[in-house]
């Protein structure tokens, strides 16, 4: 684990891996969009079933995305980690993302089953506070210069972030039962055939890759982007100190 | 102790004195309820059905308006150095800083509170029951403020800043504030479950955030 912690060998080894993981990610989401399709309709959702191979590893993803950047976040305040600030800023704009797919594709199931496209449900609502703290999150980094403050100030804010969202989650629930306890549709009733179920299965693991894909690849860049700055600012040192003597 | 209470009177005299920040919030507080009836239309049954509601969204945003001055103006003079190098450790400074924001900024839009509410026609029970629960959950409301002044610390258009980070975290403020009003009036089954959360999670905010803020601070003094 030690080892990883140089950004080096985490270049040379995320290089070897990339690959695999980018190969592995498309075959698995290609085998995965088949079996979606070539699936059975669901009795009474019809084809629209569909959007939920897309919408719940989403949603999953945006969750994990947090859980990932909240542990990187103590790497960084507890062990100055070099790459756990490196992993937390890349896995914000993901997870970023795939909250935002989430909702799209929550919202567009929504349209011709609850036959509106924003309805107050617990799940939508909590998960459009977690994209507002994503947001939060990407901004406050934005808005520092200098980066080690920055990373260490996202770090507490994620964190506080992490504590937030099991009582945003509880609080949201509780809201939406007391608001409007009927109408909303409820998956426990029934549990999922498993002509849909494993196609759910395999577009989640595809959905992973991808995500840990994406993710190596921005921390890559990022380490890059680092080293480039940092080779701009020693050319500069080397100048001031060759007008000096 | 005497360190920690010095600085919150010091903090009241600053916020007193010059009066003019608790001025923007109040003034700002009696705009966006005087504003909402005006876009709704004048119709007294709504007003008073989403009245508490509004007063709750209204205090967020106008006590977000001033959390930007807990700490920016000691950063500006270097108070806020010499106070970090004191004996007070930062936890309670920032306990002390969010302290004097509440006493001098939310518990006055708090007091505010009743009067605003004879523009949206409340009913005369909604009045105590308001009043109680903004006290119960405004100390959470400054000290997550004072948390996002503290993340904040020395940033250009930091104000801004503040309410993006900060308004998600008073999501379940909002939501048992609002429900805590509306189940102590409720004919069919009154209940003070909503309130008891609403304290649980005041008094947790109260006690946890400072931590957070303290470090906030370390991050950012350098």
């Amino acid at each position: 684990m030690y080892s990883l912690a140089n950004p080096q060998r985490f270049m040379s080894l995320s290089g070897r891996v990339l690959p695999f993981v980018a190969i592995l990610a498309v075959i698995t989401l290609a085998v995965g969009l088949y079996m979606a399709f070539s699936a059975p309709p669901d009795f009474r959702q019809g084809e629209t079933v569909r959007i939920m191979y897309i919408h719940v590893p989403s949603a999953w993803l945006a969750m994990m995305a947090y859980m990932m950047i909240a542990i990187a976040g103590l790497g960084v305040l507890i062990w100055r980690h070099p790459l756990a600030d490196v992993a937390a800023k890349a896995a914000a704009p993901l997870g970023a993302a795939f909250t935002f797919l989430a909702l799209v594709t929550g919202s567009l199931w929504g349209k011709p089953m609850w036959g509106t496209y924003w309805q107050w449900d617990a799940r939508m609502t909590s998960m459009l506070v977690l994209l507002f703290l994503y947001l939060g999150l990407m901004a406050l980094r934005s808005a520092m210069e200098d980066a080690s403050r920055a990373s260490r100030v996202t770090a507490i804010l994620a964190l506080v972030g992490a504590i937030n969202i099991p009582i945003i989650k509880f609080s949201v629930d509780w809201w939406e039962t007391l608001h409007q306890p009927a109408s909303v549709f409820r998956m426990s009733g029934s549990t999922i055939h498993p002509d849909l179920l494993w196609p759910l299965m395999v577009m989640a693991v595809g959905f992973t890759l991808l995500f840990f894909a994406l993710h190596l690849a921005a921390m890559r860049n990022e380490i890059m982007r680092r080293r480039a700055i940092g080779l701009q600012l020693r050319r500069v040192d080397n100048a001031a100190a060759a007008l000096a003597t | 102790m005497s360190a920690f209470l010095a600085l919150v009177s010091r903090d009241l005299r600053i916020a007193f004195k010059d009066g003019g920040a608790i001025g923007i919030a109040l003034g700002f507080y009696l705009v966006v309820v005087a504003i909402v009836p005006i876009g709704l239309g004048p119709d007294l049954n709504l007003l008073s059905r989403i009245g508490p509601g509004l007063l709750w969204v209204a205090l967020l945003l106008s006590a977000l308006l001033s959390v930007d001055r807990i700490f920016h103006n000691d950063l500006e003079d270097g108070t806020l150095e010499v106070i970090a190098l004191g004996p007070l450790p930062l936890e309670l400074v920032a306990t002390a800083k969010a302290l004097a924001h509440w006493l001098s900024t939310a518990l006055p839009l708090v007091l505010l509170a009743p009067i605003l509410g004879l523009l949206l026609n409340l009913e005369a029970g909604a009045y105590p029951a308001i009043v109680l629960t903004m006290l119960i959950g405004s100390p959470a409301v400054s000290f997550l403020g004072a948390l996002g002044a503290a993340l904040t610390l020395g940033l250009r258009r930091g104000g801004l800043l503040v309410a993006l980070l900060i308004l998600p975290l008073y999501v379940p403020i909002l939501i048992f504030g609002v429900a805590s009003v509306d189940r102590m009036l409720s004919a069919l089954e009154p209940s003070s479950q909503p309130l008891l959360i609403l304290a649980a999670l005041a008094i947790a905010t109260v006690v946890l955030v400072p931590l957070a803020a303290a470090q906030a601070l370390r991050v950012n003094l350098g």
